[in-house]
């Protein structure tokens, strides 16, 4: 019941989104959104179900979006849009057949090894695409033009919420299609050759097959999200190779959280907010990306969907027992100087980033609302006394915060 | 081809094969030890340039040639300590990711420190120009003069000079060296004798009363002082800039799966194999199509590790798969 209302609210957002979206921007967003939807679904496969840690996986994303671009560009000028909108599959068959092919040399080993070598085959495609310019159009990248073909039922895929549509439905159908794939024997199997390959070899699978079925599929729907950002951008240069996207890739599923379902829609989510708001917002961004990264290895491995459920679950005990009184002043005091000591920390940061481009941007810093000046010795030691001091409390704070909860949630007094 | 041009050749791809040969010989040192990819290591071969670089522009070369690799060992042992040993009961999967963390903040805090550009990181003046020069001239012959050798090369009848970087000179003596004296600790001294018996039976060591957990933090900052090292000597002889690292990281992991992982004899084999390989299609002028081999030089270690994966999917001295 909760799932299929989960399911149905998914199935709204995304058919409401392009009849409600006017804004340009918030159309590119919710874009964006969608194609980074897909992709995150689709390296989920391999890393939360198939226990494969890929840092190369942007490369048939970018193999979808050529094989796309190159069609939309040899697609004669009476192909209606229908045609149009079946590149993403073209896009995505291209990839399904890199993916079988270089499935077949990077599936041969697991674990490590696996990581180690999609990293080489990731560096071997930015190369080949630096090498033949001619097919992939060198820096500039290769342009097309998806508008001006005769319409179908008024759809000319000239507006932006005509691709916005299209790039929803594809989020939907690939979402249900890869829901639908976990519950498949071949599914089944691919969390059993995660969760221990012996084991499944004895009972007569082999696991490198079935790793390589798997790694095939997540090529193939990450090649129909490549197509689906070329036919948006309608531009594709050997940028998508790059090894910075598949990076935030990993991150971003697994922060979201690979060990469930859902995780790695939020994480798309979040991906988008991040290379939009957070980028615009700080040139440290990466720097907290990364750091945020680390943070989450170490304190929530489940990712913030994970992280959201347990304290969900352990919320929700607190009140059973009555312990909210208990508990809430910890809280509060620890999430503030928690808040402050990042806000305090970055402001920090900020400011050492201020300090390099002093003679572009001059010394004057805006940080929500307030302005510091980096050439003020004063300022400084504000910062940082107030990161120190607000670290201290926090660190200070969190024995006594976990001694509560726990018991409010675990021990009914 | 010449006489002259193949010693160069081979010399240029055994100091090649030597640099990355400290670097893998970290990475896999670490790996067999705790098992541990680090996905920072040639991070810390970056901030190795990077330390050089301050050092020997306020103190000195000689200086940045023993600090550097020291500072970015602490800085291993810190994050070993603050970070890897919280996360040892999650496995090696969270390890990998959380050096991959590492890497994003390593990059960006070098460009936070030093600019996005690179920097002016160069061998000192006793270490810059060339050790010595093999004229070949055209009357047959092979000469070896220390130096330039600017008054015979410059003469019309001399047939070909080429000349040997004394900076790579360098480089490989100070890697024979250090890589000479670490085995022959690992082989011979008590403390490599218990990191050789933590290797394969780590409980047994913690058994007799060695503390492991603290010779995991000394490996792994060992391992970060290597891939420093490699920086100090990688960073003068090519660019030092934040985008450094990223590359290196492929070519060395490419470089133990070749070998076959974990093992340090094999990593030593396709290190030297994949400098001379790099080495020889740099200097050759063979045509593949329109392309000439030393445009494909920096794909050639990837070609050869897929080759490998096809052939031998368990490297060059690794063990086969269970």
């Amino acid at each position: 019941m909760k799932r299929s209302a989960a399911w149905l609210a998914y199935a709204l957002v995304l058919l409401a989104a392009p009849l409600l979206l006017q804004d340009a921007r918030a159309v590119t967003l919710a874009s964006q959104t969608g194609i980074a939807i897909i992709a995150c679904l689709a390296f989920n496969l391999l890393f939360g179900h198939g226990g494969m840690v890929s840092f190369g996986h942007a490369m048939y994303a970018g193999i979808g979006a050529y094989a796309a671009m190159h069609l939309l560009r040899l697609l004669p000028a009476g192909a209606s849009a229908a045609a149009v909108a079946l590149l993403p599959l073209a896009g995505g068959a291209a990839a399904l057949v890199a993916g079988l092919l270089v499935g077949y040399v990077n599936t041969r080993r697991s674990g490590i090894t696996f990581a180690m070598i999609t990293l080489g085959l990731a560096e071997l495609a930015v190369l080949a695409a630096a090498m033949f310019p001619a097919f992939f159009g060198g820096e500039a990248g290769l342009s097309g033009d998806r508008v001006s073909r005769p319409a179908v039922a008024g759809v000319s895929f000239g507006p932006g919420t005509q691709v916005l549509g299209l790039i929803a439905a594809y989020t939907l159908v690939c979402t249900a299609l890869l829901a639908l794939l976990m519950r498949t024997p071949l599914g089944r199997l691919l969390h059993a050759v995660r969760d221990n390959a012996q084991r499944v070899a004895f009972i007569g699978y082999r696991p490198q097959r079935i790793r390589h079925i798997a790694f095939a599929i997540s090529a193939f729907f990450m090649g129909i999200s490549g197509s689906l950002a070329a036919l948006l951008t309608e531009i594709v240069t050997p940028e998508v190779f790059s090894l910075a996207r598949s990076g935030a890739l990993l991150m971003f599923v697994f922060i979201g959280g690979a060990a469930w379902f859902g995780g790695p829609i939020a994480g798309a989510v979040l991906m988008v907010l991040c290379m939009n708001a957070l980028s615009a917002l700080t040139p440290a961004w990466l720097l907290y990306l990364g750091m945020a990264f680390i943070g989450m290895v170490i304190a929530a491995p489940r990712g913030l969907v994970g992280l959201a459920a347990s304290l969900g679950a352990d919320m929700a005990a607190i009140a059973r027992h009555r312990r909210i009184a208990g508990v809430l002043p910890w809280v509060l005091a620890f999430g503030g100087s928690a808040t402050l000591a990042v806000l305090a920390a970055s402001a920090a940061i900020e400011m050492l980033y201020r300090l390099r481009q002093l003679a572009v941007l001059g010394a004057q810093l805006p940080f929500l609302g307030i302005k510091l000046d980096v050439q003020a010795a004063s300022h400084w030691i504000i910062v940082l006394m107030a990161a120190a001091a607000a670290l201290a409390i926090t660190h200070r704070l969190w024995p006594g915060l976990r001694r509560q909860w726990l018991m409010g949630a675990r021990l009914p007094a | 081809m010449d006489l002259a041009l193949w010693l160069i050749t081979l010399l240029n791809g055994l100091s090649i094969g030597l640099l990355l040969f400290m670097l893998a010989s970290g990475l896999t040192l670490i790996y067999s030890l705790m098992g541990v990819l680090n996905f920072a290591h040639a991070g810390f071969y970056m901030l190795g340039a990077y330390a050089a670089y301050a050092i020997s522009g306020a103190i000195g070369f000689g200086a940045a040639l023993v600090l550097a690799p020291l500072l970015i060992a602490a800085t291993g042992a810190l994050f070993e300590r603050q970070v890897l040993r919280r996360i040892h009961h999650h496995g090696p999967m969270a390890q990998l990711l959380a050096t991959f963390g590492l890497s994003y903040v390593i990059a960006e805090v070098v460009a936070l420190a030093f600019g996005r550009s690179a920097v002016p990181y160069a061998a000192p003046a006793w270490l810059s120009g060339p050790l010595f020069t093999l004229a070949q001239p055209a009357d047959g012959g092979l000469l070896l003069l220390w130096g330039a050798a600017g008054g015979l090369c410059a003469q019309a009848k001399a047939g070909v000079c080429l000349q040997f970087p004394a900076l790579r000179a360098f480089g490989m003596g100070v890697s024979l060296v250090i890589l000479a004296a670490l085995a022959l600790w690992m082989a011979r001294s008590r403390a490599g004798l218990v990191i050789r018996a933590a290797l394969t039976h780590p409980r047994t060591v913690q058994t007799l009363g060695h503390d492991v957990p603290r010779i995991f933090t000394a490996t792994f900052a060992a391992g970060c002082a290597l891939a420093a090292l490699a920086g100090v000597i990688g960073g003068a002889l090519r660019v030092t800039e934040p985008a450094m690292a990223q590359p290196v990281t492929a070519i060395v992991f490419a470089v133990i799966v070749i070998g076959g992982v974990g093992s340090i004899a094999g990593a030593f084999a396709a290190s030297i194999a994949l400098g001379l390989l790099e080495a020889a299609a740099v200097a050759s002028a063979y045509m593949i199509g329109d392309l000439k081999l030393s445009q494909l030089a920096a794909a050639l270690p990837f070609v050869l590790l897929v080759l490998m994966l096809v052939l031998r999917p368990h490297g060059l001295f690794g063990e086969r798969e269970a």
